[in-house]
C-alpha cells in the first residue's frame, strides 16, 4: 500500500530543522506496523508525510515514494484531498482538541460523508449513528449531538476513530491514539483498534511506548533521531533487539525493580482522616498514610482520583476541610504559614513539568542555590544528580527535559529534607530518561534515607520504585500494602482492572 | 443560562451607577463653585442660579443631592442645560440619530473588511501586503485619513459631499475614514486568531478528512478566530464613540460629537456629564451582547 | 509532545535575514529622538513667518513647503517632535507607573478587590478614550498639563490588566509554589519571584503604548484641546493647515505623516522585542 524510500522531510524558515533523515516503509494490506521512538526522533512527522500532512513548511524528499500504486511525489494538493479520510484515516492523541470543540460530534463525522459524497444527505444521521455503534459508542443518537467537552476521554477517543473510519480507508494511522488516557481507558482503545484490524483495517501505529505497540504489531521500526535505527518482525526485535538504543528501550519499558535492604525508621509525616471538600464535591474522602524514615511510598490513581489534591494536602498549600496532617511530629495542617516555616525545608516537592517549576529568570546556579544555606556552593549538589559546572550558568529553558528534572531533584535534596512528595515525577520524560531519574531518586533515599512520597497514575513507575502503595479511586484509598503483596494478588476489583489494563512487554524468550 | 443573563444585567446596572456617580463626583471635583460649574459660559443671573439650587436640591444635604441626581438619572431625566436652555434629554436626543447611523455605517464597514482581509489574505506577498496596510492605517491618525480621503475624493473628483448629513453619499466617506482603522486593528486580531486555530490538532484532523484549506477555514478555524475578535467589541464601542468626535469634526456632520466638543468647550457641564452617562449605557448595552455572543459561539461556555 | 509541530531535532541553522522595515524604523526613532533633544541642529525657527512665501510647495529651500503664514513646515515638523513626543512619553509615565501600581493590587488583594478593581478596569479600557479626555479637559481646563494627565488616566487600565493578569499567572506557577518550599516569607516571595516576572514585559508594551499616546494625543490637538498655537505640535498643525487643504497638501499631510511614521516605527520596533522576548520567531 505505501512503499517509501529514503525519505526526507526538512522544515524550512527562520530555523532549519531536519527532522527526517533517510527513512525506508514499507506498509503491505492488512499488517499492522508501529513507529516506536521518542519526543524528537521523527516518527510524527514520518507518519504525516504519508497523507502529505508535513506542514507548510516542510519540504518532502524521497527516493520513491508510492501510494496505493501511484507515485505521491507528483501529487498536487488536490491528489492528496481525494486520499485523505478516503484511503487513509488519521487519528491524533486527544480527541479534546483534535475534534474541533466547538462543533457537535455529529457534525464532525458528517464531514467526512459530505466532504467525499459518500451517501446522500437523508440517510448521514442514519450513517453517524451507525458508525458510532461501530466503535461501541452506547446512545449514539444522543451522542452525535454533543460536544466533544461532553464527553469523557474515553467516548471522546471513539468518536475521533468513528470520523476517522467513516469514509471507509484501508488504512488508520494512529498517532500516540492512547497516550492521554488512563490505563483502563486506554486498553479499551487498545481493544477496538485491533477489532479494526482484524476487520480488514491496515494500521500504522505510532507510539513511544514499546509495551503498547507490542499488543498490537506485526512489524516494528524503532526511530531515532530521524532515522529508522532497527526495524523488523515485533518479536523478534523485542527478543533479539541489536541496537544499544533499543535495548535501552526495552529496558525502559519492561522496568526493574529498585528495592532497599533498609528497614524504615522514624515515622516522618501522618495524616490522619484527610477531607477535602471543594464546593459541593468531595475531592478526598478519609485519606490516611503514615510515612516513616528511608520509605518509599506509591500513590496511585487516575485522573481525577484525588491524588494531587492529596499532596496539597500535605505540603499544606491547601487546608483539609477535616482531619490532620503532623510532619516531623509538629502540626501541619490547622495552623498558619507562619508556623510552619521553621520546618519548610525539611519538606520537599518535585512537580511533573520541571519547566514551570522553576523561575525562568533564574540560572540553575541560583535555581540551587536558593535551597541551600546563604553563600553555600551549588556545584556538589548538582554533581550529586549527575550533572556537571558547565549547567550552573545556564537557564532552565535551556536544558532538556531529563536535565530540568535533575536539577529539580538537586534543588529538593540540598536543604537535606527528611520527605520528598513527588507528584508525577517522570511522567512528562521519555522512558529512556525516565529510568534514570528513578535510579536517581531510589539512590537517594538509600543514600540519605529520605522518605518520598510518589505520586503516579503509572503503575510500572510505582512497582519498579516504591515500597508501599497505596491506590486511590474517587477520592478513596480502595486498596493499600506492601508492593508486591498488591500487585501479585490485588484484593480491590478497581486494582484488579487497573492491573489488567496496563500493556505489558513480554520478552519471553 | 437564565442566570447568567440576569448576573450579566446585574453588573450592568452596577457599571452604569458606577459612570453615573463618578460623572458626579467629577462635577464636585471641578475647581470652583458647582453652580459656576453648571452654568458655563451660559448667561449667569440671578434667576438661573436660583433654579440651578432648586433643580439639583444644592441647599440640601449632600447625601439628598446625590440620591436625587440618582433617581432623576434613572428616570431618564438627565437634567437641564442652562446655556441652552433646553432639557439636556433634547439637546442630546436630536444628535442620536445622525451618530448612530454613522456609527452603525463605520461598525460594518469595518468588520466586513476585516474579515475579507483576514480570510482572502492567507499567502505570502498578498499576506504582507495586507499586514502593512494595516499597520499604517492603525498608525495613521483618524482625521489624517479622512482629510485625505476629502481632498481626494471630494476635492479632486467631487464624488462625495465635502459636509453635512444629507443623504447617504455624505455617509460614505466619513464611514470609511472611522471603519478603517477599525478593519485593520479587528484584521490583525482574526489573522492571528486564525493561524493559532489553523495550527491546532482539530484542523488538521480536519485536513486528514481530505477538506480543502478554505473549508478548514471558513468552517472550522474562523469560529475559533471570532472568540477573540468579540472580546473587541467593548473596545469598539469606545472606538466609535470617541471616534465621531473626531470624524463629525472632520466632515462637518452634526451629532453627539459635536454636542459634546461644543459642550466642553462652553463648559456646558450638564450636557457633558449627560453623554458621559450615555456612553456608559452604550458600553453596557454592547458588553453585555458580546458576552451572549460568546454562549453562542463557544458551547464549552454554556454549562453553568 | 506529538501534538506540538515537529521540535527542532538535529541541526539547527539560524539565518540572518535582513530586515529592512526593522532597520527603516530604528531610523525614523532615532531621527525623533534626535529632534526632540536637538531640533535646532536640523531645522530653523518654527515660528519664523515670511508673508511673502505663503503656502509654497515643497522646494529644495522648503523641503516640506511652507504654510499658511509662511513658516517652513519642515522646521516646524521637527521642532513638533518635541511636543508630540513629550506629551506621550509623560502620559505613558503616568499610565505605566499608575498600571502597575493598580495591577499588583489587583492581583495580589483579596477576591472581591481584584473583582471590583478589574471591573473598573474593564469600563475604563472600553470608555470611549476622547470622551473620557473630554470630560477631564471639561473639568480641569484646556491646556498640555490636562492633556497628559487625561492621556495617562485613559490609557491606565491597559497596562493595569496585563500586570494583573500576568501577577495571577506567576502567582499560580509552580516555581512559587516551591519557593514556600523553602519557607520564605510572602513579602519575599513578591520581591523576588512576582515582581520581577510581571514588570518583565512592561518596558516593551510601554513603547508599543507610547505609540498609542502619541496617536491619540495628536487627535485631541487636533481638537483644540492641546497646546495651543502658534506652537509646532503635529495634530495642531494638521488642525490649522486643514482649511487650505485643496491648495496645499502638505501644510496638513506632511505633519500628518510625521504622526504615522512615529507610530509605526514605535510600533514595529516594539512588537519585535515582544516576540523576540516571547520566543516566538518574530
Amino acid at each position: 500500500m505505501i512503499h517509501v524510500e529514503n525519505l526526507r522531510v526538512a522544515f524550512t524558515g527562520r530555523r532549519q530543522v531536519e527532522a527526517v533523515r533517510g527513512v525506508d516503509l514499507t506498509i503491505s494490506e492488512g499488517e499492522c506496523v508501529a513507529l516506536v521512538g521518542e519526543s524528537g526522533s521523527g516518527k510524527s512527522v514520518t507518519a504525516r508525510s504519508l497523507v502529505g500532512l508535513a506542514g507548510p513548511n516542510a519540504r518532502v524528499e524521497a527516493d520513491t515514494f508510492t501510494v496505493d500504486g501511484r507515485d505521491a511525489r507528483a501529487f498536487a494538493a488536490r491528489d492528496w484531498r481525494r486520499l485523505r479520510g478516503r484511503f487513509a484515516g488519521l487519528i491524533l492523541q486527544d480527541a479534546l482538541v483534535s475534534l474541533d470543540p466547538l462543533r457537535t460530534v455529529g457534525a464532525e463525522i458528517g464531514e467526512v460523508l459530505q466532504t467525499h459524497g459518500i451517501g446522500d444527505r437523508r440517510d448521514r444521521p442514519q450513517r453517524i449513528r451507525q458508525l458510532l455503534t461501530d466503535v461501541h459508542v452506547p446512545e449514539p443518537e444522543r451522542r452525535a449531538r454533543q460536544y466533544p467537552h461532553q464527553l469523557s476521554g474515553g467516548l471522546r477517543q471513539r468518536a475521533l476513530i468513528a470520523s476517522a473510519i467513516a469514509g471507509g480507508p484501508r488504512l488508520l494511522i494512529a498517532d500516540e491514539p492512547t497516550t492521554a488516557l488512563d490505563a483502563t481507558v486506554q486498553a479499551q482503545i487498545l481493544r477496538l483498534l485491533a477489532e479494526r484490524r482484524a476487520s480488514g483495517e491496515t494500521l500504522l501505529l505510532i507510539s513511544h511506548d514499546l509495551a503498547v505497540v507490542s499488543t498490537l504489531a506485526d512489524r516494528v521500526l524503532v526511530m531515532k533521531d530521524g532515522r529508522v535505527v532497527e526495524g523488523g518482525d515485533t518479536r523478534t526485535v523485542l527478543v533479539s533487539a541489536g541496537h544499544p538504543y533499543t535495548r535501552k528501550l526495552i529496558s525502559a519499558a519492561t522496568g526493574r525493580r529498585r528495592g532497599t535492604t533498609t528497614e524504615p525508621g522514624d515515622v516522618v509525616a501522618e495524616a490522619t482522616a484527610l477531607r477535602k471538600v471543594y464546593g459541593d464535591r468531595t475531592v478526598v474522602k478519609d485519606f490516611g498514610v503514615t510515612i516513616r524514615r528511608g520509605e518509599i511510598v506509591g500513590l496511585v490513581g487516575e485522573s481525577g482520583s484525588g491524588k494531587t489534591t492529596v499532596a496539597q494536602l500535605l505540603f499544606g498549600l491547601a487546608e483539609p476541610t477535616s482531619g490532620h496532617v503532623r510532619f516531623e511530629g509538629a502540626d501541619f495542617s490547622g495552623v498558619p504559614e507562619r508556623a510552619r516555616r521553621p520546618i519548610r525545608r525539611r519538606l520537599q516537592l518535585i512537580a511533573q513539568d520541571p519547566l514551570s517549576a522553576f523561575d525562568p529568570r533564574w540560572t540553575v546556579r541560583r535555581i540551587v542555590g536558593e535551597a541551600l544555606p546563604r553563600g553555600a556552593d551549588p556545584e556538589p549538589c548538582l554533581e550529586r544528580v549527575g550533572l556537571g559546572a558547565d549547567v550552573l550558568d545556564r537557564y532552565p529553558r535551556q536544558l532538556s527535559g531529563g536535565q530540568r528534572q535533575r536539577v529539580a531533584v538537586a534543588r529538593a535534596i540540598a536543604p537535606r529534607p527528611s520527605l520528598i512528595i513527588c507528584d508525577e515525577p517522570v511522567s512528562a520524560l521519555d522512558v529512556s530518561v525516565q529510568a534514570q531519574v528513578l535510579d536517581l531518586l531510589a539512590d537517594i533515599r538509600e543514600a540519605d534515607g529520605t522518605a518520598l512520597l510518589f505520586i503516579s497514575h503509572d503503575l510500572g513507575v510505582i512497582r519498579d520504585i516504591a515500597d508501599r502503595v497505596l491506590v486511590m479511586h474517587d477520592g478513596r484509598v480502595v486498596e493499600q500494602g506492601p508492593v508486591k503483596a498488591v500487585f501479585d494478588h490485588a484484593g480491590h476489583e478497581y486494582t484488579r482492572a487497573l492491573l489488567d489494563a496496563v500493556p505489558t512487554l513480554e520478552v519471553s524468550r | 443560562m437564565i442566570r447568567a443573563i440576569a448576573r450579566r444585567v446585574a453588573s450592568g446596572a452596577v457599571v452604569l451607577w458606577a459612570a453615573a456617580t463618578a460623572a458626579y463626583l467629577a462635577l464636585l471635583a471641578a475647581p470652583g463653585d458647582i453652580v459656576d460649574s453648571l452654568i458655563g459660559d451660559g448667561a449667569d443671573t440671578p434667576q438661573i442660579r436660583a433654579q440651578i439650587i432648586a433643580e439639583w436640591n444644592l441647599d440640601r444635604p449632600a447625601v439628598v443631592q446625590y440620591l436625587d441626581y440618582l433617581w432623576r438619572a434613572a428616570q431618564g431625566d438627565l437634567g437641564r442645560s442652562y446655556l441652552l436652555q433646553r432639557p439636556v434629554g433634547e439637546v442630546i436626543g436630536d444628535q442620536v440619530p445622525p451618530t448612530l447611523k454613522l456609527a452603525v455605517a463605520a461598525a460594518v464597514f469595518g468588520v466586513a473588511l476585516a474579515l475579507v482581509l483576514a480570510v482572502t489574505t492567507r499567502h505570502r506577498w498578498a499576506r504582507r501586503a495586507s499586514s502593512a496596510a494595516e499597520l499604517v492605517i492603525v498608525s495613521t491618525p483618524p482625521f489624517l485619513i479622512g482629510i485625505v480621503l476629502l481632498s481626494v475624493f471630494s476635492f479632486r473628483f467631487g464624488l462625495f459631499p465635502v459636509s453635512g448629513d444629507r443623504g447617504w453619499a455624505a455617509l460614505v466617506l466619513p464611514a470609511v475614514t472611522m471603519g478603517l482603522p477599525i478593519a485593520g486593528v479587528l484584521a490583525q486580531v482574526l489573522r492571528d486568531g486564525l493561524d493559532r486555530a489553523l495550527d491546532e490538532p482539530f484542523a488538521i484532523t480536519a485536513r486528514a478528512r481530505g477538506l480543502r484549506e478554505r473549508a478548514v477555514l471558513i468552517r472550522h478555524a474562523l469560529r475559533h478566530a471570532l472568540m477573540p475578535a468579540v472580546t473587541m467589541l467593548g473596545w469598539l464601542t469606545g472606538v466609535l464613540l470617541g471616534g465621531t468626535v473626531i470624524i463629525e469634526q472632520v466632515f462637518g456632520r452634526p451629532g453627539l460629537g459635536q454636542v459634546t466638543l461644543q459642550a466642553v468647550g462652553n463648559g456646558d457641564m450638564p450636557v457633558v456629564l449627560a453623554v458621559v452617562v450615555l456612553a456608559a449605557a452604550a458600553f453596557v448595552v454592547i458588553n453585555t451582547a458580546a458576552d451572549l455572543a460568546y454562549l453562542v459561539i463557544d458551547p464549552r461556555l454554556r454549562r453553568s | 509532545m506529538t501534538l506540538a509541530l515537529p521540535r527542532p531535532v538535529a541541526r539547527r541553522l539560524s539565518l540572518r535575514r535582513p530586515r529592512p522595515g526593522l532597520a527603516a524604523a530604528g531610523l525614523v526613532l532615532l531621527l525623533a529622538l534626535a529632534a526632540v533633544i536637538w531640533p535646532a541642529l536640523f531645522a530653523g525657527d518654527p515660528l519664523a513667518a515670511d508673508p511673502l512665501r505663503v503656502l509654497e510647495a515643497p522646494s529644495a529651500q522648503h523641503w516640506f513647503g511652507t504654510d499658511q503664514l509662511g513658516r517652513d513646515v519642515f522646521d516646524r515638523v521637527v521642532h513638533g517632535a518635541r511636543h508630540s513626543l513629550s506629551i506621550g512619553v509623560a502620559a505613558t509615565v503616568i499610565a505605566v507607573g499608575a498600571g502597575i501600581l493598580l495591577g499588583l493590587i489587583a492581583g495580589l488583594a483579596h477576591r472581591v478587590a481584584d473583582e471590583a478593581l478589574s471591573r473598573g478596569f474593564d469600563a475604563l479600557a472600553a470608555f470611549p478614550l476622547v470622551l473620557l479626555a473630554l470630560l477631564f479637559i471639561a473639568i480641569a481646563g484646556t491646556g498640555t498639563t490636562s492633556l497628559v494627565v487625561a492621556i495617562g488616566i485613559a490609557t491606565t487600565p491597559h497596562y493595569a490588566r496585563v500586570v494583573r493578569a500576568q501577577t495571577l499567572v506567576v502567582r499560580q506557577a509552580a516555581y512559587v509554589t516551591h519557593a514556600v518550599a523553602f519557607g520564605g516569607s510572602r513579602v519575599r516571595l513578591v520581591l523576588r519571584h512576582v515582581l520581577p516576572n510581571v514588570l518583565g514585559p512592561i518596558p516593551v508594551l510601554a513603547m508599543i503604548g507610547l505609540g498609542e499616546a502619541v496617536l491619540i494625543a495628536a487627535g485631541l490637538s487636533f481638537l483644540g484641546l492641546g497646546p495651543q498655537p502658534p506652537s509646532p505640535e503635529w495634530g495642531a498643525m494638521l488642525s490649522e493647515g486643514r482649511g487650505y487643504l485643496h491648495i496645499a497638501w502638505w501644510a496638513s499631510v506632511l505633519p500628518g505623516a510625521a504622526v504615522t511614521a512615529t507610530v509605526i516605527s514605535l510600533t514595529v520596533i516594539g512588537r519585535h522585542l515582544q516576540n523576540r522576548f516571547e520566543g516566538r520567531p518574530a
